[in-house]
C-alpha cells in the first residue's frame, strides 16, 4: 500500500479533525495542566535542586513536561478514539472499507503524533518564558518527540483494541502509561535515584525517550542519545509489529 | 407499511447469464458452543434482488457480517465477485456496500463530512457529485451540513444507507434497513434501491417485513437456527402453498359434504361449532365457480366471500414454523 494512499490520508484527516473539533479538551487543557506542574514544582524546587550541572531546575523540568505532554496526548488520541468507536459501534465505518492493516495503524499513529506534537509545542511555548533554555542539538528534540509520540500512539492503538470498556482503558493509562512516564525522569535525573531504582529505570523505555529529548536541549543526558535512539526505535518496531498483528488477526475487532 | 415503487406484482425475471456476486460456501460459525451458522451455502447472482429471511436468532446478521468481513467464519468461505472476504479482503470490500442493522454514527461530523470520509476510506477523492446525488435520492440534501447528533433516527438511517453507497458498490447488502422507520423513508429507500438494482447492482436484503421481501425480491433464502431451510425464486416459493383461499360466509344453509375436503384444516378446527364461515383451498380461480354452484344447489345463501392469494407470510410460517404445506401445525 502506498503510505500516502487516499485511505490513509482520509483516516488521518478524520482522526486529526476529531481532536481539533474538541481542541479545548484535547489541546488547551493539557497545556494548562503542564503549566501548573511547572509553576508548582518550578517555584518550590528552583534554586534548591540541580539535576544537570549548570541547568536550573525549571529549565530541566520544561523538556520533561513537554515530552510528558507529547507522550500522554499521543496515547490519549488513538486509544480514546478507538474505544469510543468500539463502544458506540461506529468503528464499523473503518472495518467495512478496504483499508489495509498498515493504513489503519499508520493513520491512527500519525494523528496521535500530530496531537502529541501540537500539545507539546503548546506546552513549550507557554513554559519557555519561565526559564532560559538552550537548543544544543535540535534534531534530537525533533527525533525523540516524533518517535516518542509514535510509540505512545501505537500503544494507544493496542490499548484501544484490547480494551472493551472505558475502565479497562483507564487502567491501562493509570497503571502503565502514567507510572512509566512519571518514573522516566520527567521531574528528576535518574542519576539522583538509589542504585536499585537507577537500575530499574534502565528497563523503562519511556526513560530513553525523555532522556534523549532532553539531550537535544542541553547536550547532556544520563545515557548517550544514540543508545536511547536504538532502544526507542526497537521498542517502536516491536509495538508496531504487535499492533499490526492484532489488526491482521482482527483481535477483538472482527469476531 | 409503505407501497413499493418499483417491483409490485411479479418479480422481474432474472437475466440469462451472469456471474456470481456472492458465493457462500459451507459457512459455519460458533460462539462459545452455540452454533450460529451450520454450514450455510448459497450463491447470489449478479443483478439479483435477493431476500434473506428468518426469525430472530436465525443467523441472518451473522451471515451478513461474515459476508462483510466483520465476522470470520470457523469453516467455509465467502467470495464477493470471486474475491475471498478474508484472504483477498481489499478487493472483496471494494465491491461491497453494507448497511448495518445498528443505528451507528460518528458524533463529531456533519452528514457531508461523514460521506466524504467514507468515500476516502474506499480510496475515492472528489466524490461530491455522487455524494450530492445520493443525498438527493435519500432526501438528505437539506441536512448536508447538520451534525449527525442532531439528526432523527430516520435521518441517521438514511445516512447509513448513503454511507454504504458512496463508492457505488456493485453489491449492496441491507440488514434490516427499514426496521423502526417511517413510511416516507421506506418509500424513498426502496425507490432508490430499486433504481440501483435496475442499473445492475446486486441487492441483498434482510427484513422482518415480508411484504417488502415479496414485493422486491426475485429470490429468497430462509434461515432457521443457522441453517438454510428454503432457497428458491419468489414465484416458486409462492407456488409451494396450494394456490389461493376462498373465504365464504354463509347467511344460511351449510357447506355441502362434497366441498368439505377443501376446508383448510386450521379453519375446520376453528369452525367447529360456529358453522357458517369457511376457508376453502382452491388451486386457481376456475375452481371458484363450481364451488359456488355446489353451494347454491345445496340451498346455502352466501353472505360474503373473498378470494385470498397465498403470500410470503404463509410460506414463511409454514417453513420457519415447521408447518407442512396443507397440513396441521
Amino acid at each position: 500500500m502506498s503510505m500516502f494512499s487516499v485511505g490513509f490520508r482520509t483516516l488521518f484527516y478524520k482522526e486529526s479533525l476529531r481532536f481539533w473539533k474538541v481542541a479545548t479538551q484535547t489541546i488547551a487543557a493539557p497545556v494548562v495542566t503542564a503549566m501548573l506542574y511547572l509553576l508548582i514544582f518550578g517555584h518550590v524546587l528552583d534554586g534548591r535542586v540541580e539535576m544537570l550541572d549548570g541547568v536550573s531546575y525549571t529549565a530541566f523540568l520544561i523538556p520533561g513536561l513537554v515530552m510528558m505532554s507529547v507522550l500522554q496526548n499521543a496515547f490519549a488520541n488513538s486509544s480514546s478514539s478507538l474505544i469510543q468507536s468500539k463502544i458506540t459501534g461506529n468503528l464499523v465505518f473503518i472495518l467495512l472499507p478496504p483499508l489495509s492493516h498498515a493504513e489503519i495503524l499508520s493513520a491512527y499513529v500519525a494523528a496521535a503524533v500530530l496531537r502529541g506534537v501540537v500539545v507539546g509545542f503548546g506546552v513549550f511555548v507557554i513554559t519557555a518564558w519561565f526559564a532560559h533554555l538552550s537548543f544544543v542539538a535540535p534534531l534530537w528534540i525533533v527525533v525523540f518527540a516524533f518517535l516518542g509520540a509514535a510509540i505512545l500512539g501505537t500503544m494507544g492503538v493496542i490499548a484501544g483494541i484490547w480494551a472493551e470498556k472505558f475502565d479497562q482503558l483507564a487502567a491501562f493509562q493509570n497503571f502503565l502509561i502514567m507510572p512509566a512516564t512519571f518514573l522516566a525522569g520527567v521531574f528528576y535525573s535518574i542519576q539522583k535515584l538509589p542504585p536499585f531504582w537507577l537500575a530499574v529505570s534502565h528497563f523503562n523505555p519511556f526513560f530513553y525517550m525523555i532522556d534523549g529529548f532532553r539531550y537535544g536541549f542541553f547536550g547532556k543526558s544520563d545515557v548517550s542519545p544514540w543508545t536511547s535512539l536504538a532502544i526507542v526505535s526497537v521498542f517502536f518496531v516491536v509495538l508496531a509489529a504487535i499492533a499490526i498483528n492484532m489488526l491482521k488477526r482482527g483481535y477483538k475487532l472482527r469476531h | 407499511m409503505g407501497r413499493f415503487p418499483a417491483r409490485s406484482g411479479a418479480p422481474a425475471p432474472l437475466p440469462p447469464t451472469r456471474m456470481t456476486a456472492i458465493e457462500i460456501n459451507s459457512v459455519e460459525k460458533s460462539y462459545k458452543g452455540f452454533k450460529a451458522l451450520k454450514g450455510v451455502s448459497m450463491n447470489i447472482e449478479e443483478g439479483e434482488f435477493f431476500g434473506l429471511l428468518g426469525p430472530n436468532g436465525a443467523g441472518k446478521t451473522t451471515l451478513i457480517s461474515t459476508v462483510a468481513g466483520l465476522i470470520r467464519p470457523d469453516v467455509g468461505s465467502v467470495k464477493i465477485h470471486g474475491h475471498d472476504v478474508v484472504s483477498d479482503f481489499r478487493e472483496a470490500r471494494k465491491r461491497l456496500g453494507v448497511v448495518p442493522q445498528e443505528l451507528v454514527f460518528d458524533p463529531f461530523f456533519t452528514v457531508r463530512e461523514t460521506l466524504r470520509l467514507q468515500s476516502g476510506y474506499f480510496g475515492i477523492r472528489n466524490n461530491d457529485a455522487w455524494i450530492d446525488e445520493v443525498m438527493h435520492n435519500l432526501d438528505l440534501t437539506n441536512k448536508a451540513n447538520v451534525n449527525m447528533r442532531a439528526l432523527s433516527g430516520g435521518m441517521k438511517r438514511r445516512v447509513l444507507v448513503a454511507q454504504a453507497l458512496v463508492h457505488k458498490p456493485p453489491v449492496i447488502v441491507l440488514d434490516e434497513p427499514t426496521a423502526g422507520v417511517d413510511v416516507e423513508l421506506r418509500q424513498t429507500l426502496w425507490k432508490f434501491i430499486s433504481r440501483l438494482n435496475r442499473e445492475g447492482h446486486t441487492v441483498v436484503l434482510t427484513t422482518h417485513y415480508l411484504e417488502e421481501a415479496q414485493a422486491m425480491c426475485q429470490r429468497v433464502a430462509m434461515l432457521k437456527l443457522g441453517e438454510v431451510v428454503a432457497l428458491d425464486t419468489m414465484s416458486a416459493l409462492l407456488r409451494r402453498v396450494s394456490g389461493s383461499q376462498l373465504v365464504v360466509h354463509l347467511k344460511s344453509g351449510d357447506l355441502p359434504d362434497g366441498l368439505r375436503h377443501l376446508v383448510s384444516h386450521d379453519e375446520h378446527d376453528q369452525n367447529n361449532g360456529s358453522g357458517n364461515r369457511y376457508t376453502l383451498r382452491v388451486n386457481d380461480v376456475n375452481e371458484v365457480e363450481p364451488i359456488l354452484a355446489s353451494l347454491r344447489s345445496s340451498g346455502a345463501v352466501i353472505d360474503e366471500m373473498q378470494l385470498e392469494q397465498a403470500d410470503l407470510e404463509d410460506i414463511f410460517l409454514q417453513i420457519v414454523g415447521d408447518k407442512q404445506p396443507g397440513g396441521p401445525q
